[in-house]
């Protein structure tokens, strides 16, 4: 059984009005614990629906979610655990911060799980560190962080309830590429101290070859393609259809390939490093 | 449920009355509702609510939405025709008991009120379900336009600016309203039990974000509007002109003669 596993998910806007509208049809998949996962599609495919499922914001119309084996809406007035326990970091999160302190707004969540104050404390310098913000900047109010910082304040109050699956909707949208590499980089140190299962809601695929061990790829409501990266990522004809851009390196590979120069395909930049460090070794001619 | 929230309340449709300039619409409207309290007798009364009624009846908004709008004033009709049945001391007694006394007269002068509210609720009613909001605000603009003889006309336009600006942010807002409930939802904010206090407190989290982003968002447009060399209403021209057409004098001319029809059955029946 796996941990985390959604069966047959299916959800439709202002049902039996004129303006229905299908957001979701039959999604199924699993996670294991521990794995980092890139949920892909362009924008209107159902992956924000898709993910607000998850920690029990919407209810399923049909279909269900399992954590553990065990329904999420088995006891519908428990649904308040299940939000400790699958953490979902919004789009733009950093609109949520309302505090006087950034130590307040990050304490929010643990102080709402009724933890101790001791604990709270704890957890709200663990989560702090694990994004890489300064000590000093606790006490700040958040409105004065600069845009990076909130956002990087915003996920620690997510992070700080220790949620067993932490799911980012979009987390590098809107930043610079620096900024965009050090939530990425949090993101894995973060699972790798926790073990927890990671989902990442994104259009950029190349953020997702950068971090992403398996790939779901949504198309108008349903589940396109999924399996490692490497198995999503080669068919990238397939990804292009649907409106999605590879990765620019692998542009330039497919290219190579069809002038007949035998490459592997790659999806990252030290991917192609190593691929023609290793086509050149093998000597074959240019 | 945050979707459910009506802002004006526009219903689409094609009829005569949707299609009435909306200056017109707007001054006859207000006639109309003078007239209702014009009206001193019943025939009077029947004259003008026969006539919104009328207006109701080819404007082709679904009956049950008029009639939604009563519900939310029904306590409102029910007091005013209590206290006019109460306190009314005319024609025969009906009925005494402590220091109440109903009469013939106190149930006629109840009925009459009731009426009367009745048939204003209608007419502001017929008003707003065939005028998008945005035509309103034009309308009050245009209408209010010779205030600027008295120096009010920059104070007239930055008005209707304002309430078109508001009625446009609705949508936006309750869409923002949404996100971050939520976002504060997802850390385990528990917005829907405990008592009063506890619940005021529980709506800080929402509260706040959404009145920095309000506040952010009005620097954003400003700025824009600037951008765009917005100065105020001088010399400001308009891409939808509004000009009166012939169903539109017709039209106002017969409300008008109907109305004035009022003050002869006033006095003489």
């Amino acid at each position: 059984m796996a941990f985390l596993s959604v069966e047959n998910l299916t959800y439709t806007y202002g049902q039996n009005t004129p303006f229905e509208k299908t957001a979701i049809k039959d999604i199924s998949f699993s996670a294991e614990k521990g794995e980092i996962i890139g949920l892909i599609g362009h924008t209107g495919s159902g992956k924000s629906t898709l993910v607000q499922h998850l920690n029990g914001l919407i209810k399923p119309q049909s279909g269900q979610i399992l954590l553990d084996g065990t329904d999420i809406w088995a006891d519908e007035k428990k649904i308040r655990e299940i939000r400790f326990r699958v953490g979902l970091v919004f789009q733009y999160p950093e609109y949520q911060l309302f505090e006087e302190t950034v130590e307040k707004d990050i304490a929010f969540g643990p102080t709402n799980m009724g933890l101790s104050p001791e604990e709270i404390k704890a957890r709200v310098y663990a989560a702090a560190q694990s994004v890489g913000l300064r000590e000093e900047l606790l006490a700040q109010s958040p409105f004065d962080l600069s845009g990076g910082e909130k956002r990087r304040a915003a996920i620690a109050g997510v992070m700080a309830m220790q949620p067993e699956i932490l799911i980012f909707d979009e987390p590098t949208a809107g930043l610079d590429p620096a900024g965009r590499d050090q939530i990425l980089e949090n993101i894995v140190k973060y699972r790798d101290a926790t073990g927890a299962t990671i989902l990442i809601v994104s259009h950029s695929m190349e953020d997702m070859a950068k971090v992403a061990e398996k790939i779901l790829v949504m198309n108008h409501g349903s589940l396109a393609l999924s399996g490692t990266t490497e198995s999503v990522y080669a068919q990238a004809d397939a990804l292009v259809g649907m409106g999605l851009n590879v990765p620019q390196i692998t542009k330039v590979f497919l290219a190579l390939r069809r002038f007949g120069i035998d490459l592997p395909l790659v999806y990252t930049v030290d991917g192609a490093f190593d691929a023609i460090l290793s086509f050149r070794k093998g000597g074959a001619p240019v | 449920m945050m979707k459910d929230i009506t802002f004006g309340q526009y219903f689409p449709a094609d009829s005569i009355v949707h299609r009435f300039d909306p200056r017109a619409k707007l001054l006859l409207s207000l006639l109309l509702m003078i007239f209702i309290f014009v009206a001193g007798n019943f025939w009077a009364l029947f004259l003008i609510g026969g006539t919104v009624l009328t207006l109701m009846m080819i404007s082709k908004v679904p009956v049950r939405l008029y009639l939604r709008n009563v519900k939310s004033i029904f306590p409102i009709i029910l007091f005013t025709s209590l206290l006019n049945a109460l306190y009314t001391s005319s024609g025969t007694v009906l009925l005494k008991w402590w220091i109440f006394t109903v009469t013939t007269g106190g149930l006629t002068r109840a009925a009459f009120m009731s009426l009367r509210i009745l048939f204003l609720i209608f007419s502001s009613a017929l008003l707003t379900y065939t005028t998008t909001p945005n035509d309103l605000t034009d309308a009050i603009e245009r209408v209010l336009k010779p205030l600027k003889f008295i120096g009010l006309g920059n104070a007239v336009h930055t008005m209707a600016m304002m309430m078109t600006i508001a009625l446009r942010f609705i949508p936006t807002l309750i869409e923002e309203t949404e996100k971050i409930m939520n976002a504060q939802k997802a850390r385990g904010a528990d917005l829907e039990s405990g008592n009063l206090m506890h619940r005021i407190k529980a709506m800080l989290p929402i509260l706040i974000p959404l009145l920095i982003s309000s506040v952010r968002r009005a620097y954003e447009l400003a700025e824009a509007m600037e951008c765009r060399c917005y100065h105020g209403g001088k010399g400001r021209k308009r891409m939808k002109q509004m000009k009166l057409s012939r169903a539109d004098y017709i039209g106002s001319a017969v409300l008008v003669v109907l109305c004035a029809c009022v003050i002869p059955i006033n006095l003489f029946l």
